[in-house]
């Protein structure tokens, strides 16, 4: 039988494609609202962390080293005031296999498919991830397609992306590049339907929980280290499987206290979609492009149900600017010899701010690093910027507009951090939860799931849902 | 080299929807240009630039497209020298170490 592979008829397939290349059947997690069983999810469709832990030590992931940086703490003291100044810590999750923390994510993935039985695994991402999937691809002997939003329409590429693409096909995958646009999610259905692999998603049960290792393994180090559990993790956010993995590793580590910080890279007013905006961002990930929108409704991947919620889990949401983060990523080379990626450095500039907020005896965490190099340093992105006709400047970074220039601090005291009201993406969320529930009355069960997904207070809950002019069915 | 012969390690490009074939909610930009596609593999036919070309990918698809290059090479790279860069490390070495570090 010869299938309709038109647009619409190819869109209209994906529950059924997504039931076949995924697995899992979400069915069983909902409860026929806005609420669906999170936990029974991560629970029967993922593994636990004891299985995590021997799945990914069989391909070397894991087990990253602490490493203190003593000349940023430094640096930070010279901006605090007197007695603050937090010692910084980062996870060197760039000594996994693919050079991520993405490999923890890819192991759990790639050993599921291959325990399942499929011939190959498919990854739609343009960033680590790619690399992490093609390597434990590579590891289990299973074939691997990763898609790619690569180019704009004139074939020119984000330099970060292209080395995305080499390091994949470095690895022995197929790279399938498109131009920017949404509908990638139509070709990667496409290659779903005609090939039969797994869907390596980014926010399956597994992939999530594969992350809750880092989590875990970074409290047990500090308590092995420092004989106590760190005050703040800074985590970079993105679509949201960093924030949730992580925190959820914390907290089966038994830690009680440690506060949850998500940073992104502010690029308010560039268009994620935009073939004109999409090589004038420099940074691919990590970024409000992603970080918002995924906050305020996870439900919107390529899975029915995201496992990545990192409203259940931020504390706090810390925005940065771009020439901030590139400044950090020169000091983490030149003050502490440790040349590492982009996406890290974004909590860690957000380190570098919280620090001086918090006692000096206490302990900041940025919880990953990741591999750099030619198109991910920051001279070629910077270099691409000004042929992108950006302006780099020296001054108050608060002053940058993402598009039209970076601005680098010009001084170390100007970096800060700007926090994101919470607050405002809960009531985002639910505004979304209940406009795609399409009903003005909901169960208490899913109003009882809307506290839990957002982490928020039922008064809080309540009033939102009344501005919604939806009641709460007793 | 603009041509392929058979085996050669190659890339094609397709155009996977037309601008009026596009999704909805996307912004006019977009919306104005193709959405296109390019991947390599093994040339299954002789063929020059521009020219229909099927392919068998690393995974073993057969797919046809145009030809786009020949032997396709990594582009990215360290790009142009950022003197704005060596600014901000000799400022950081200068406020942590004061003059010392530069003797």
């Amino acid at each position: 039988m010869i299938k309709d592979k038109s647009y619409n008829a190819v869109m209209s397939r994906n529950n059924q494609i997504m039931k076949k290349a995924i697995g899992i059947d979400y069915d069983l997690f909902e409860s026929g609202g806005i609420a669906f069983d999170y936990e029974k999810m991560m629970r029967e469709a993922g593994y636990s962390l004891d299985e995590i832990q021997e799945i990914q030590g069989s391909t070397g992931v894991g087990n990253t080293p602490i490493l203190e940086l003593r000349n940023l703490t430094a640096l930070a003291r010279k901006y605090a005031p007197k007695g603050k100044g937090a010692r910084i810590f980062i996870k060197d999750e760039a000594a996994n296999p693919s050079g991520s923390f993405k490999a923890r994510r890819a192991a759990n993935a790639v050993y599921h498919a291959k325990r399942m039985g499929y011939k190959g695994v498919i990854a739609a991402t343009s960033g680590n991830y790619g690399a992490a999937v093609a390597s434990q691809a590579a590891m289990l002997g299973l074939k691997c397609i990763v898609i790619q939003e690569c180019y704009d329409s004139k074939m020119v590429g984000q330099p970060e992306i292209l080395e995305k693409q080499r390091v994949c096909e470095a690895y022995g995958a197929e790279v399938v590049q498109l131009s920017v646009g949404p509908e990638l999610f139509y070709t990667f259905l496409l290659l779903l339907e005609e090939t039969g692999y797994f869907n390596a998603s980014l926010y399956t049960p597994f992939g999530i929980a594969g992350v809750e290792t880092l989590g875990y393994e970074l409290v047990m180090q500090f308590r092995e280290k420092l004989g106590k559990d760190p005050d703040k993790v800074v985590i970079t956010h993105a679509g949201g499987g960093n924030v949730t993995g992580t925190a959820r590793g914390i907290i089966k580590s038994g830690a009680e206290n440690i506060q949850i910080v998500g940073a992104s890279v502010d690029l308010s007013g560039l268009h994620m979609a935009s073939d004109h905006d999409f090589n004038r961002k420099s940074f691919t990930t990590g970024h409000t492009g992603f970080g918002i929108p995924f906050a305020t409704w996870p439900d919107r991947t390529d899975v029915p149900r995201n496992a990545a919620r990192p409203l259940r889990y931020l504390d706090r949401y810390v925005l940065v600017k771009q020439g901030e983060v590139f400044y950090i990523t020169e000091a983490l080379s030149v003050l502490e010899g440790l040349e590492r990626g982009p996406a890290g450095n974004t909590s860690l500039t957000a380190a570098f701010a919280l620090a001086q907020e918090m006692d000096e005896d206490q302990i900041i965490v940025v919880q990953e690093t990741e591999y750099t190099g030619a198109g991910k340093h920051p001279m070629p992105q910077i270099s691409f910027a000004k042929q992108n006709g950006i302006e780099i400047l020296f001054g108050n970074p608060d002053e940058e507009v993402p598009g039209k220039n970076i601005i680098f601090p010009e001084s170390p005291g100007k970096i800060k951090v700007r926090d994101y009201d919470l607050e405002k993406a809960r009531k985002s969320y639910i505004n979304n939860a209940v406009k795609n529930n399409g009903k003005d009355e909901i169960s208490s069960h899913d109003f009882k799931f809307l506290i839990n997904d957002t982490k928020g207070e039922e008064e809080f809950v309540l009033s939102t849902l009344d501005e919604l002019k939806v009641t709460v069915k007793q | 080299m603009k041509k392929a012969e058979i085996g050669d390690w190659v890339q094609i490009h397709q155009i996977v929807l037309k601008p009026e074939e596009r999704g909805v909610n996307i912004p006019d930009d977009t919306k104005n240009v193709p959405l296109e596609l390019w991947v390599k593999g093994f040339a299954q036919n002789e063929a020059t630039i521009g020219e229909e070309i099927r392919i068998k990918t690393v995974t073993g698809r057969m797919i046809s497209g145009t030809l786009h290059q020949v032997n396709p090479k990594y582009i990215h790279n360290f790009g142009e020298y950022v003197p704005e860069l060596t600014k901000i490390d000799m400022q950081l070495k200068e406020i942590l170490f004061g003059g010392e570090a530069d003797d």
